[in-house]
C-alpha cells in the first residue's frame, strides 16, 4: 500500500503504462499504418483515375467545341476554296492559252519562213531556167548564122567527146 | 426446418433452462453472498481484498492482469491481420476489410476533423479507442483468476481500476501536450497547462464510467434472484454501451483538446500603435 486514496500505487500505473505503451506501437505498425497507407494509396489511384477522367473529359469538350466552331465556319471556308479553285483554274487556263499562242506564233513565223524560202528558191530557178533558156535561144540563133561554125564546133565536141 | 420442428426445439429449450432454474434454486446457493454486499462493492472500487500475484513478483489488481490478457490478445488479433489480412487487401473491399477500414477511418477521420497534425493523434486515439472498447468487452468473458486469498473471481475490465485509468487519462493529458508542443512549441505547454484539471477529469471520467458499469454487474450477480434474464440486458447490453461510449468519449476529447492545443496563435495587431498612427492621421488632415 502506498497510503494514496483509492488505493492508487503508482507501480501498477507504470505497468498499465508499459502495457499499452507496447499495445499502441504494435497496433500502430502492424494494423494502423498498413490500412491507413492502404486506404490513402487506393485514394490516389482513384484520384489519379478521376483526374485522367476529367482530363480527357476536358478534352473531348475542346474538341467538341472546336469541331462546332469549324461546323460554323465550313460554308465559308468551302466558298474561300471554291474562289481560290476557280482563280487557280482561271490561271491554268490563262497560262495554256498563252501557251497555244505563242505555239501558234512560232508555227504561223515557221512557216512564212518556209515559204519565203520556197519562194526565193522558185524565183531563183525560174531565173535561171531563163537564162539558160535565152542563153540557148542565143546559142541556136548564133548556130544558124554560122552552120560552117557549128560544123566545125561539131566535129570540135566529137573529139573532146572522144577524149 | 419446418414450423413443427422449430416448435419442437424451443419447447426442448425452454424445458432445459427451467430445469436449471429450479435446480439452482432447490440447491439454495447463496451466490457471491458469503462476502456482505459492502464488501463486494468495496472491493470492485479499492481491490485490498481480491489481489492477483503478478508471476509471484508482486501482488496486484486483477485489472492488471486483465489489462496484460487484453493486449495481448489485441496484438494477437493484430498481428494476425497484418500477416493473413493486409496482403490481401482489394480495392473493392471484403466484409472484414470494411470492418478494418472503417475503424481505421473513424480515428483517422477524428483526428484529421480536429488537428492539422494529425498522423500521432490518429494513431494514438486508434489504440486508445480499441483498448477501451476491447477491454470493456473483456468483462463480458468473465475469465477467472485466483486470487491470493484462495478466492476465484472474474476478471473486470483494465480500466475499471483507478490505476489503470489515472494512466489512460494522464497519457491522453501528455498526448495533448504533445500536440501543444507541436503546433506551438514552448507556448504550446502553457496552453496545455491551462486546462490542468484535464488528466483529472479524463482519468476519473473513465475511471467513473467503467467501474459504475462493473458495480451495476456485481450488485446484478451478487443476488441470485437476479441472476436470470437480467445478466443478458445489464451485461452484455450495458456492457456493450459502456464500451461505445467510454471509447468515443475519451478519443473525441482528446482529439478535441488535441485539436485546440496545436492550433496556431495568430497575434492580434498591436492596437497603441494602430491608434496613434490614427491620431496623427487625424492631426495631418486636420492641418
Amino acid at each position: 500500500m502506498t497510503g494514496l486514496p483509492l488505493n492508487v500505487d503508482w507501480q501498477q500505473i507504470l505497468l498499465h503504462l508499459f502495457n499499452f505503451t507496447i499495445l499502441f506501437g504494435a497496433l500502430y505498425i502492424l494494423l494502423y499504418k498498413p490500412v491507413r497507407d492502404f486506404m490513402e494509396n487506393r485514394e490516389k489511384h482513384y484520384a489519379n483515375i478521376d483526374s485522367k477522367a476529367n482530363q480527357a473529359l476536358a478534352d473531348a469538350e475542346s474538341s467538341k467545341a472546336s469541331y462546332e466552331e469549324k461546323e460554323r465556319n465550313l460554308d465559308e471556308e468551302i466558298r474561300a476554296r471554291k474562289s481560290s479553285l476557280s482563280k487557280e483554274i482561271e490561271a491554268e487556263r490563262e497560262r495554256r492559252l498563252a501557251d497555244a499562242r505563242s505555239e501558234a506564233e512560232k508555227l504561223i513565223a515557221d512557216a512564212r519562213g518556209e515559204a519565203d524560202r520556197e519562194k526565193k528558191e522558185i524565183i531563183e530557178s525560174a531565173q535561171k531556167e531563163i537564162t539558160e533558156m535565152v542563153t540557148d535561144a542565143m546559142e541556136k540563133l548564133t548556130l544558124e548564122q554560122t552552120a560552117s561554125d557549128a560544123f566545125d564546133q561539131f566535129l570540135d565536141a566529137a573529139e573532146e567527146a572522144d577524149k | 426446418m419446418t414450423k413443427k420442428e422449430r416448435k419442437k426445439a424451443i419447447i426442448i429449450f425452454a424445458v432445459i433452462a427451467l430445469v436449471f432454474m429450479i435446480g439452482a434454486i432447490m440447491t439454495g446457493g447463496h451466490g457471491g453472498e458469503e462476502e456482505s454486499v459492502q464488501v463486494v462493492m468495496r472491493d470492485a472500487v479499492m481491490h485490498e481484498v481480491n489481489r492477483v500475484s503478478l508471476f509471484g513478483l508482486k501482488d496486484v489488481n486483477p485489472s492488471l492482469i486483465a489489462a496484460f490478457i487484453v493486449s495481448g490478445i489485441m496484438i494477437l488479433f493484430a498481428l494476425i491481420c497484418r500477416i493473413f489480412v493486409i496482403p490481401r487487401f482489394k480495392l473493392v473491399p471484403g466484409k472484414f476489410q470494411l470492418v478494418l477500414e472503417t475503424v481505421v477511418g473513424i480515428f483517422d477521420g477524428m483526428a484529421k476533423q480536429n488537428s492539422h497534425i494529425n498522423r500521432f493523434l490518429g494513431a494514438y486515439i486508434f489504440a486508445a479507442g480499441s483498448y477501451i472498447f476491447t477491454g470493456t468487452l473483456f468483462e463480458l468473458l468473465g475469465v477467472q483468476v485466483i486470487t491470493t486469498e484462495g478466492h476465484a473471481i472474474s476478471l473486470p475490465a483494465p480500466l475499471a481500476d483507478v490505476n489503470g485509468a489515472i494512466m489512460m487519462g494522464c497519457l491522453s493529458y501528455l498526448v495533448i501536450m504533445s500536440g501543444g508542443i507541436a503546433g506551438n512549441g514552448i507556448k504550446g505547454i502553457g496552453k496545455t497547462l491551462k486546462d490542468f484539471s484535464l488528466p483529472i477529469s479524463l482519468s476519473f471520467r473513465l475511471f467513473g464510467a467503467l467501474l459504475s458499469g462493473a458495480l451495476v454487474t456485481e450488485l446484478v450477480y451478487y443476488y441470485t434472484a437476479m441472476s436470470y434474464v437480467t445478466p443478458v440486458i445489464v451485461g452484455v447490453l450495458f456492457t456493450l454501451m459502456h464500451a461505445l461510449i467510454q471509447a468515443y468519449v475519451l478519443t473525441m476529447l482528446t482529439s478535441l483538446f488535441y485539436g485546440e492545443v496545436s492550433e496556431k496563435v495568430v497575434k492580434p495587431p498591436k492596437e497603441k500603435k494602430q491608434r496613434g498612427r490614427k491620431r496623427k492621421t487625424v492631426v495631418k488632415e486636420a492641418a
